[in-house]
């Protein structure tokens, strides 16, 4: 490790450079704290070039690399490699271009996602994907993960918003995939790289879509006295035909926590909620509203309210972005799911989920994309309780089997990471699986790129606290 | 956060950093809020980076002396617990941190005499005038001096007003609505006396009775910030002493020394039972200027005056994060005819005077001044409006180098009956 080192002194100055325990120390996780690893080197690249050099080096020496944005994955996708080093793009943080006129903008990885709407709201335009972090998440991660947020049920996840990625492949060879319009021919390479979770190289400039911002919104809370009274209401709206911008639900666990972080004034007495937002042109929004109305009076709705200005509007959007770390105001601890059922099978899933948890005794917080079936339960567990980790765990794992039991997926957006490595093997055949790791290696030979995440294989990350992970004590993962 | 901090490990007065390191999710929901951050871009230098380190500390894992640096940067400004959505509260973390951390840290010769400076003089107002005008001879070689040094000889102002003197009380203007007493500050006396002034002719006009309580002093603030705990307890207790307890409240008009006696509950946590109980007294009464205004009914000065004014509402941090007050002091202004209300972009972020941080990091100190007299300029306001005289004189000073400087005044000046062609 010695010789690449010193190359890497090389390179950065020391400013840019972490070695030290100080500055390492702050890197060891992400948004997943349960996995900790320390990496050997922390670098802060200031242009493009320096990184195409970083891999050059991390290739000649093979030694592996997780690029990082604002390290607020769920699933531990920036969680250190052991003998690794930290690729920091928080410095590539420019709008390179903005062409009002073709609806994109040009971006380095280290932007904010926000911050772009923010620089071409200007021009009356927007950048669709809205994950929930997306004040502080990058554009490079919303790539990488495939990010989706409360909006991707009308306008897609990240995905469908890339037209070109310029990329470091990991040896440092540059490749310009798809191109800067919206018409491409050949294989959809940007489909490819886009949630690749960081396994092909690190993206140094994207060409991203942007739409025109609707001209009006209506956002509709109708509250319920079951969680699967509003995931049967999902099913009502669908059917009439309409798709709405946006359908949320939040049980009274994350009611609570939202109401506590930013008060929004959601119903207190509301078991579930269920959020739904119309964007449009205003006499289509307007026509949708009067179809939607009539839908919800069908459902079991005890109350409806509806945002009765734009400030009005924000805050619901607030509190329910909110939710998840609001959650950490319940409980010291929690794990925070990503899986998919078919929407249908959304009030079964619910009502499941609920009775695993009480059969586990653990609080579950529902807060989920239910247009998209995508679920976000949250275990809550309190860390300082010997075995309560393993115990909500393992009802994570629980779960997750539900998900593909009903026929759905173990991540709709979060990504796999290292967090639902060991389930790969449920959703995907023998035959699958090889053909993603021949894949990568036909790109990443000697899986140098953010090795140990998403594919099977390689060593499990070291943890956080207590021994092995509870997965490692199942045989379900294993460190070499 | 998991985390294996022995509870034996602490004394009863810093037991309290636990609870936020617990609640604290690692989210980073904090980190384009926080100056730090948003100015160096690295975990370190975030306040979930700090919560870990910390926590990695207290754990026994890491020494004191390694993360000194990056707890040194913090401002304090609290914009992490604005944007925190699991409501940790940092605050009760970060100061009682630097004042564990202070015992067993070794500070070189001119580090000890900056601090001892600082802690001499500004609290002083009568120490302070004289150091202002002996800052005065040294401006030419300022930048010879070391860091901090130089800094506090460049903000040192040019000249100062001359000394007011405050009476013992004064009375309501017609129908008494209630009692309060001012706390006059320390550096505010000497930098702007002006504002004690507004503020005492505002309060008497909406019919409060004011009180200064003659032996009153610094509140301690700025000790507590910096890790001084022992010196901020004896500023507080003199304070205890001198100020009533029979008012209805007591009045600041400086965010930085609201939300510092607003914080002697945590203060004097795990100490002498009866002081707590004193500080607990004490800090249930301390409201803002703006906070205690809107509470009981601001009546605007009437005006035959039609001019209009633009005026941009710059939050103080220990006002809009640490207090959480921001729409009072905004309704009050909007009260006021004339007055037309702006917000510069970025809010949230610290002007980078914070206490003493100006002196002691002066260089993220000047990037976070120049950043928010830039957003303060975008607005096209006349006058500028703020609620802690830290943030006044930095917005000043960055304002130095701008065509036509705009004035900058406490909100209070913009509620008191003078005349508007005065206020531009």
């Amino acid at each position: 490790m010695k010789p690449f080192l010193e190359k890497l002194r090389q390179l950065y100055p020391s400013d840019r450079l972490y070695e030290d325990n100080a500055r390492l120390t702050p890197y060891v996780s992400d948004g997943l704290t349960v996995f900790r690893e320390k990496p050997i080197a922390v670098v802060m690249p200031l242009d493009s070039d320096e990184v195409v050099d970083t891999l050059k080096l991390c290739h000649e020496f093979c030694v592996p690399f997780v690029a990082r944005g604002s390290g607020t994955s769920l699933s531990g996708g920036s969680l250190p490699i052991d003998e690794g080093i930290v690729i920091s793009l928080n410095r590539l943080n420019r709008i390179l271009s903005i062409d009002p006129d073709n609806r994109t903008a040009r971006v380095q990885p280290g932007v904010i996602n926000a911050h772009v709407s923010a620089a071409v709201t200007q021009h009356n335009l927007y950048f669709a994907p809205d994950p929930s972090s997306q004040s502080v998440c990058t554009i490079g991660g919303n790539l990488a993960f495939n990010s989706g947020g409360a909006h991707c049920l009308k306008y897609g996840m990240t995905s469908n918003h890339v037209l070109g990625i310029k990329v470091a492949l990991p040896d440092g060879e540059i490749v310009h995939l798809g191109n800067d319009s919206l018409e491409n021919v050949g294989p959809d390479c940007v489909g490819l790289f886009v949630g690749s979770e960081g396994l092909f190289g690190i993206a140094l400039e994207i060409q991203l879509r942007l739409l025109p911002i609707p001209e009006s919104f209506r956002t509709i809370l109708a509250s319920y006295d079951s969680l699967e009274a509003a995931g049967e209401a999902v099913g009502t709206v669908v059917a009439s035909g309409i798709l709405p911008g946006a359908m949320e639900i939040m049980d009274k666990l994350a009611i609570e926590a939202a109401e506590a972080a930013v008060n929004a004034g959601y119903p207190q007495d509301a078991e579930a909620l269920l959020i739904i937002e119309l964007d449009g042109e205003a006499a289509a929004v307007e026509a949708e509203f009067t179809a939607l109305t009539a839908a919800i009076e069908q459902t079991q709705a005890k109350e409806i309210r509806i945002a009765q200005d734009n400030d009005e509007r924000l805050l619901i959007w607030k509190g329910r972005k909110s939710a998840f770390s609001a959650v950490g105001r319940l409980s010291p601890d929690y794990l925070v799911q990503d899986g998919v059922v078919p929407r249908s099978k959304l009030g079964e899933a619910l009502k499941e989920i609920s009775r695993l948890g009480s059969e586990s005794k653990l609080r579950v917080a529902n807060v989920f994309h239910a247009g998209d079936g995508n679920l976000h339960p949250l275990i809550l567990f309190d860390g300082k309780e010997k075995g309560a980790l393993e115990k909500a765990e393992a009802l994570a794992g629980k779960i997750l089997r539900l998900c593909l039991k009903l026929g759905g997926s173990i991540t709709g957006e979060h990504g796999v990471g290292v967090e639902k490595k060991a389930f790969m093997p449920e959703m995907f055949s023998e035959a699958d699986l090889d053909a993603f790791k021949r894949i990568r290696q036909a790109i990443d030979p000697h899986e140098i790129s953010n090795r140990g995440k998403m594919l099977p294989g390689h060593e499990a990350p070291a943890l956080s606290h207590s021994g092995p992970h509870p997965l490692e004590k199942a045989g379900i993962i294993s460190r070499m | 956060m998991l985390h294996n901090i022995s509870e034996t490990a602490l004394t009863p007065e810093y037991s309290g950093m636990i609870k936020p390191i617990e609640s604290c999710v690692h989210c980073g929901f904090c980190l384009p809020t926080c100056p730090t951050y948003s100015t160096m871009g690295d975990e370190m230098n975030s306040p979930r980076g700090r919560i870990f380190l910390i926590k990695e500390t207290l754990e026994g894992r890491m020494d004191p002396s390694e993360i000194e640096p990056f707890i040194d940067n913090c401002l304090g400004c609290l914009a992490c617990v604005s944007s925190c959505p699991s409501g940790v509260e940092y605050g009760e973390l970060i100061t009682p941190y630097r004042a564990w951390s202070e015992s067993t840290r070794e500070r070189s010769f001119t580090e000890k005499l900056q601090r001892f400076a600082l802690l001499k003089t500004i609290p002083h107002p009568s120490r302070f005038r004289a150091a202002s005008k002996i800052a005065h001879f040294f401006k030419p070689i300022a930048r010879h001096l070391p860091k901090g040094f130089g800094a506090m000889i460049e903000l040192a102002p040019e000249e100062l007003p001359p000394k007011h003197e405050f009476k013992d009380h004064y009375p309501a203007i017609g129908p008494q609505r209630g009692q309060v007493a001012l706390l006059i500050g320390c550096a505010q006396q000497a930098l702007a006396p002006r504002i004690n002034a507004a503020a005492i002719r505002v309060l008497t006009r909406n019919g409060i009775e004011v009180v200064i309580p003659k032996s009153q002093g610094c509140c301690g603030s700025l000790a507590m910030h910096i890790g001084e705990s022992k010196e901020a307890c004896r500023a507080a207790r003199k304070n205890f002493d001198a100020f009533p307890t029979d008012v209805d409240a007591i009045i600041t008009t400086a965010a930085g020394c609201g939300s510092g006696m607003k914080e002697y509950t945590h203060l004097f946590a795990g100490q002498d039972i009866e002081e707590q109980i004193q500080a607990n007294a004490f800090s249930s009464k301390v409201m803002d200027i703006c906070e205690y205004l809107d509470q009981i009914g601001f009546i605007p000065p009437k005006t035959n005056d039609s001019a209009e004014i633009k005026v941009a509402y710059h939050d103080a941090c220990h006002l809009a994060h640490a207090q959480k007050i921001r729409s009072a002091p905004r309704s009050l202004l909007q009260s006021v005819t004339g007055i037309t209300l702006l917000e510069p972009a970025e809010w949230e972020i610290c002007c980078g005077s914070a206490g003493s941080y100006n002196i002691e990091h002066p260089d993220t100190a000047k990037e976070l001044g120049r950043r928010k007299v830039a957003n303060l300029y975008d607005t096209g306001a006349d006058i500028i409006a703020t609620g802690n005289i830290g943030c006044l004189a930095q917005i000043e000073f960055h304002s130095k180098d701008k065509d036509t400087p705009i004035r900058v005044v406490h909100t209070v000046e913009l509620l008191d009956e003078v005349d508007r062609k005065e206020r531009c």
